[in-house]
């Protein structure tokens, strides 16, 4: 992301030459900007804020006299504060400077604790969507977090040290709770989720679906082919957990999961291999 | 922008918008009487969403010295700040918890001057962390 790419900051001005507003109306005006994905300073002199940077400004306030007047060309606009059309104003000077819209995808990554990561690379190998790699010095990190399959905690799960985190996954330790002993026995128990979606997982999905077709084949009902499909990948589910059926659905074809396998496997054993040398 | 009171934390307050797992009623109460305290603050819409993009501005909200940030874990704040390269002044960061604290211990926490470092400091420091990955294409 290139500076130019800095998102739009709104700022609250209630200092000299302006009149401050009634807290609900601070409180009305911040609640519907973070609402609609914008960032907002309130500042004053109690204390520090963040200081300015290169991030497009939108000033906001209640002002004494008329609304100052900037050039044009700068990346600062100026405001009369209306709580009823905040967010409108903010999303025409967003617009103005293009600076970056947010949402709405939620933002679903894995998190990597390095204070718990040994760089085993097990998550590497695992993940088919390409969603780890590694830096020039051979540790794992994310680099693809919008490959990674939404409500999908999986690769978590592989983690032999519960390194990797979710923070919007629903308990602990994947959303950041602190890991307990406990936690990291109950990790590893569940290691084998790895084979599983490497290939069991999708073999039992293969029979089941084999043995699907074949009885509605018959019937040639292609509704009640889907529902038993749809049963099949509920169960597997929840014999892995938390994974959602969406995502067990969306698995590409046997081949290509071998062939993707295969990949993360070799990168997997390259950084090893190179943290050896 | 005002040149901060030397040593007072600045406020961050994250109101974790593409999700729900922060309870609603909660940070709707702990911005409530954040804007009824009448101090300064910085309040972003999701951590999560600009550590994923890698934003620069999280490096700006990082740059002001002592920091108090209402979100979530403080494990995970902490290397959701440090993935966007934005580390954590660690010995100077206090995150309150909005998914496990009550509202008003969250914004007393927050309005207070008493700064408690709590984020974890680990074995780890910013420095030995691999370097963040490049900013998504998007
Ligand atoms: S599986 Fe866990 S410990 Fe191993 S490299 Fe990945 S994050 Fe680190
Ligand atoms: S940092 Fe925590 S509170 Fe903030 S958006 Fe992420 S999960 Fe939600």
């Amino acid at each position: 992301m290139a500076l130019t790419d800095l998102p739009l900051r709104v700022v609250l001005y209630e200092g000299p030459g302006a009149t401050p507003l009634a807290t609900d109306d601070r409180f009305a005006a911040v609640r519907s900007l973070l609402e609609g994905g914008f960032g907002v300073t309130r500042s004053g002199a109690a204390r520090p804020v963040p200081p300015v940077d290169a991030s497009p400004l939108l000033v906001l306030g209640r002002w004494d006299g008329a609304t100052p007047v900037t050039e044009s060309d700068t990346r600062l606009r100026w405001g009369a504060l209306d709580t009823a059309t905040v967010t409108a104003q903010a999303e025409a000077t967003r617009a103005e400077f293009g600076a970056p819209a947010t949402g709405p995808w939620k933002p679903w990554f894995p998190v990597i604790d390095y204070d718990r990561c040994t760089n085993c690379m097990q998550c590497l190998s695992f993940c088919l969507f390409g969603v780890y790699g590694v830096d020039d010095a051979k540790r794992i990190q994310v680099q693809n977090n919008d490959n990674c399959k939404t409500n999908c905690p999986a690769c978590s799960r592989v983690c032999p040290e519960a390194a990797i985190m979710f923070p919007k996954y629903k308990s602990g330790p994947i959303n950041g709770d602190s890991v307990s002993d406990s936690d990291l026995n109950r990790e590893k128990m569940k290691i084998d989720i790895s084979a599983l979606l490497g290939g069991d997982v999708y073999s039992m999905l293969r029979t089941r679906s084999e043995r699907a077709t074949s009885r509605f084949s018959k019937e040639r009902d292609a509704d009640k082919a889907l529902a038993e499909r749809q049963k099949c990948l509920t169960k597997l589910a929840a014999l892995t957990s938390d994974i959602p059926p969406e995502v067990l659905m969306s698995l590409p074809s046997p081949d290509e999961i071998a062939r993707r396998a295969t990949e993360a496997a070799a990168k997997g054993r390259a950084a090893l291999a190179a943290q050896s040398n | 922008m005002n040149p901060p009171p030397s040593g007072a934390p600045s406020i961050i307050y994250c109101h974790c918008q593409y999700a729900q797992v922060v309870p609603p009623d909660v940070k709707a109460a702990v911005l409530r009487q954040l804007c009824d305290s009448g101090l300064p603050f910085e309040a972003v819409p999701d951590l999560c969403e600009l550590s994923a993009r890698r934003d620069p501005s999280l490096r700006r909200l990082t740059s002001a010295g002592p920091v108090k940030i209402a979100a979530c874990f403080p494990r995970a704040v902490k290397w959701l700040f440090a993935a966007a390269n934005a580390p954590l002044p660690l010995d100077c960061a206090e995150v309150l918890n909005m998914r496990v604290q009550s509202a008003d211990e969250v914004a007393a926490g927050l309005i207070s001057p008493v700064l408690n470092p709590n984020v974890p400091l680990g074995k780890v420091t910013a420095a030995d962390a691999p370097a963040p990955a490049p900013a998504p294409a998007s």
